[in-house]
């Protein structure tokens, strides 16, 4: 029995290795929710080799592509969660207020049950971010959800390189409260991003004079060799960041540190940034679109901390009508699973129309990756990452049949079995067979803080 | 649409303070010309309904409508009877993360005296969130211990926990003892969690056993004081003793297959046959339904968690509540939250497109709750003689798309209005001034 059962885990895993290559299908007279240019009926799509390569009617399959009849069906691009921590290893380096030099980018668990359970819910990219202990926390790493490609296999190359901010209770909580160290305060938390800032200047400044010392010297080959030096991979990201190589998602609550971290990125030129979960971003909404700075939240989370007490659910609208671009992400592996339901609740509190709120799911968080070009609608070229649904995305009774990422099919509703593991845990009784996180950390898992935990726990004793 | 916009906020300007300065409209009420979802009596199309003082007085299609009453026209809308959360905390916990605030988790395992009644805060903020989505009446419990205190059951309009409790003694709730491992931190050994449980449940056991000696005794002193010796009084006891009659039912929290079983085991021993069991959580009730349906015991549960077990259908979840129903288990539908028991009706919807069906899932945040709690004669359906707690829609209140429009609660036409919407109404064009 054993054997049998590992036999065909392997299979599985084979089968799925092989799938991370790109697929061709032709997908005919669904209903086609584009997002970027309405909702089209009876309408065929075709991709080839992982790409949208036509979109019409009438369109026949070219030899050896499968032909899927989706009458009645609606078609979605797939889902993206610009706010995840789905599959990490780890989530938060937490022992210091700035670690810009730590990556997700090996951090990253390609057999992770929980990737399936999303893929079910017709998300295909997600950002996988480093935790919000930190002021300045780790850099993300954009992936697909190719569930059994690998680690290798579910980045998705040519995403744009990001990394995580964090602003108010968290990081004064884990570094001040916790380790009696800046900051303490969100006066503080300012600081310690103008100071590192200050220095990646500096160091860019100094680094470059020192090589340029350096090679002379070497060239010439006599003379006093120039002091070093020496490399800082801190620093140096932080200095990619102020050349805006490097897309800021900032976890923050209240209006004024929003503010401040305006007013900071306005003094060092930093554009092009997303305040992630943002609840009180509706007070600064005015400004927010005057900067062209994007927000990244909750559909409807509120309460479980101060910082959101005083936050509405009329949040999305809110920022909608004032021209900020603005997504729905999860932060959680349940939301996850249901983010097409997440963002319904946009027009619930405050009738966000249909096309917006299914915007905030798709395109609008491919804007905050800069991935917009390659996903997020359905149009001629863009990647093969679709959602076969039974009725339309946005209503409760509509579920993912199909979702294929490169045009290929990761999900299918009538195939789908009980256990889609990959890999199992020996450790684990098969009674148990449980992902204890989640009963340990019980409701409402802050997940951002994941890894701090301890560090806070003693924080209480004190 | 500046214009629209300018007028909106202003109008909207009147109450959009800190504080709820609305009033609600009460006397009578007819509300007309709506498609009537009543649930116990089927769907009537272009119907009315009556609502004179905190009762429903009049449900039907061909009614006339009595001088002196206020009419509210929902051609085209639809109107439900008010939604119940079965399994809340609603009002016990303001901010969860601040401890000071948080009401729910008495020290200790043996508190069968306290009661969710006491510190239900009729002033948190989370209250007007939620009632104005459609969720009239709710119960909210104690969460910490083997025996954690009662649940009361609360409608959400009213200045006082007296004004607004249905039954402050709504239920006992018992945190089922796990004989399962807690988790991979967990390194007791087979042998100490068995030990740990055993002791556990001998432990609820016999403050039960206690509990009915108590009521036995006081009950005879009672029945005929003279003569005797009167015995003292104690507390906790004292507070158990509806319990072992079977008058205030037993919420027990259990959620594992494992748990399940023994926690059926107790539920069915003989000694224990005078108990009203409810079952609450139940999140793996799908792999023993037949067996819960057997023993007769009601379930409260939600759609939207995780898969308990990695290798679980990626679905378990949203079918749990419709594998119960079907295997003839009485379900109702909860939130399990705090501030965001207005998902109680996504839950439902989900549960409802996931084998539970709509018009069972309709049943599961109303009229089964109600029942199960014993308030049935009082809500859980648009009947005459019972409290008026309905809403208005303009579509099905389990989609998202949907708005819910007026919302009466024990009669009152509640403003609807909360921190939500007001923050909303402020900010929406924040920088509007009057001219």
């Amino acid at each position: 029995m054993k054997k049998l059962l590992t036999l065909l885990l392997l299979l599985l895993l084979v089968g799925y290795t092989q799938a991370q290559e790109t697929g061709s299908v032709l997908i005919k007279n669904g209903t086609l929710v584009t997002i970027t240019n309405g909702e089209l009926e009876n309408t065929d799509i075709l991709i080839r080799d992982g790409k949208i390569a036509r979109i019409g009617e009438n369109l026949s399959a070219p030899r050896g592509v499968m032909t899927i009849d989706a009458t009645g069906k609606f078609i979605s691009p797939g889902i993206i969660d610009a706010h995840s921590h789905l599959n990490t290893v780890s989530t938060n380096e937490s022992r210091n207020p700035v670690t810009s030099e730590v990556t997700m980018e090996e951090s990253v668990n390609p057999t992770d049950i929980s990737i399936y359970r999303a893929i079910a819910g017709g998300t295909t990219s997600i950002h996988l971010m480093h935790g919000s202990a930190n002021v300045i926390g780790g850099q993300g790493e954009t992936l697909k959800l190719r569930y059994g490609a690998g680690q290798e296999g579910m980045r998705m190359d040519g995403a744009p390189r990001t990394i995580k901010f964090a602003l108010g209770e968290n990081p004064t909580r884990v570094h001040g409260q916790g380790s009696g160290i800046h900051p303490r305060t969100r006066m503080a938390v300012e600081q310690v991003i103008r100071e590192h800032f200050d220095a990646a200047i500096d160091y860019k400044r100094n680094r470059e004079e020192y090589l340029t010392a350096k090679a002379n010297f070497d060239r010439r080959g006599r003379g006093t060799p120039p002091v070093p030096v020496a490399k800082n991979l801190r620093l140096e990201v932080l200095s990619d960041i102020i050349d805006g190589e490097i897309l800021v998602h900032c976890h923050s609550y209240r209006a004024d540190e929003i503010l401040m971290l305006m007013r900071v990125f306005n003094d060092y030129g930093v554009k092009n940034y997303t305040f992630q979960h943002a609840n009180e971003a509706f007070k600064v909404a005015p400004e927010l679109a005057k900067n062209g700075a994007h927000t990244s939240i909750f559909a409807d989370w509120w309460a479980y901390k101060f910082e959101v007490y005083y936050s509405t659910a009329y949040n999305a609208t809110i920022l909608n009508e004032n021209g900020v671009t603005n997504s729905i992400n999860s932060d959680s592996d349940e939301l996850i699973r249901h983010l097409n339901h997440e963002t319904g609740k946009t027009i619930r509190y405050g009738q966000t129309s249909v096309e917006d709120a299914l915007k905030m799911i798709t395109i609008n968080p491919a804007i905050q990756l800069g991935i917009e070009d390659r996903v997020g609608s359905l149009e001629e070229g863009k990647d093969g990452d679709l959602v076969i649904w039974s009725g339309h995305p946005i209503s409760i009774y509509s579920k993912v049949e199909q979702t294929y990422i490169d045009g290929m099919k990761y999900f299918d509703l009538e195939e789908d079995q009980a256990d889609m593991r990959i890999s199992v845990n020996p450790n684990e009784s098969f009674e148990d067979g449980a992902a204890f996180g989640e009963i340990i950390s019980g409701r409402k898992a802050d997940a951002c803080m994941e890894g701090a935990f301890n560090l806070l726990e003693e924080t209480t004793q004190r | 649409m500046k214009t629209i916009l300018f007028v909106l906020v202003t109008l909207s300007l009147n109450f959009a303070q800190a504080q709820i300065t609305e009033k609600p409209e009460f006397g009578k009420i007819a509300i007309t010309g709506g498609t009537v979802y009543t649930i116990t009596n089927g769907t009537l199309e272009n119907a009315t309904v009556l609502i004179e003082g905190e009762k429903i007085t009049a449900v039907g299609r061909n009614i006339q409508i009595p001088e002196g009453y206020t009419v509210i026209d929902a051609s085209g809308k639809e109107v439900y009877p008010g939604f119940m959360d079965s399994g809340s905390q609603l009002g016990l916990v303001e901010v969860n993360a601040v401890a000071v605030t948080v009401d729910s988790r008495e020290v200790g395992d043996y508190n069968p005296n306290v009661l969710a009644f006491t510190a239900f805060n009729p002033h948190s903020a989370a209250i007007p969130v939620t009632r104005v989505t459609g969720i009239t009446h709710v119960v909210t419990a104690p969460s910490n211990g083997l025996i954690a205190g009662q649940a009361s059951i609360m409608d959400l309009w009213g200045y006082s926990p007296d004004s607004m409790a249905i039954d402050a003694t709504g239920a006992m709730v018992v945190e089922w003892p796990s004989s399962m491992r807690r988790g991979f931190f967990d390194n007791r050994s087979d042998k100490e969690i068995k030990e740990a449980f055993e002791e556990e449940l001998k432990t609820l056991n016999d403050k039960l056993d206690k509990a009915r000696f108590y009521d036995a005794m006081m009950s005879e002193f009672e029945s005929n004081p003279n003569g005797k010796t009167q015995p003292d009084k104690d507390i906790r006891l004292e507070a158990m003793r509806a319990t072992v009659r079977g008058e205030t039912p037993v919420l027990v929290d259990v959620s594992r297959e494992k748990d399940i079983l023994k926690a059926l085991e107790w539920a069915t021993d003989e000694k224990n046959a005078e108990l009203n069991v409810i079952f609450i959580n139940v999140q793996e009730g799908w792999r023993v339904a037949d067996e819960i349906a057997e023993a007769g015991i009601p379930c409260l549960v939600k759609s939207l968690y995780l898969p308990v077990r990695d290798y679980d259908h990626v679905h378990r979840p949203y079918e749990n509540a419709g594998a119960l129903h079907k295997a003839g288990v009485k379900v109702a539908i909860i939130s399990d939250e705090i501030e965001n028991v207005r998902n109680l009706s996504f839950e439902a919807g989900y549960a409802a497109a996931y084998g539970l069906g709509r018009e069972e899932a309709l049943k599961a945040v109303t009229i089964n709750p109600a029942e199960i709690f014993g308030i049935a004669d009082l809500v859980g359906s648009i009947e005459v003689g019972k409290q008026a707690n309905l809403f208005i829609a303009d579509g099905d209140p389990f989609e998202p798309v949907t708005q819910i429009e007026q919302v009466f609660i024990k009669g009152y036409k509640i403003p609807m209005v909360s921190r939500h919407s007001q923050l909303y109404d402020e900010f929406l064009d924040r920088d509007a001034v009057n001219e």
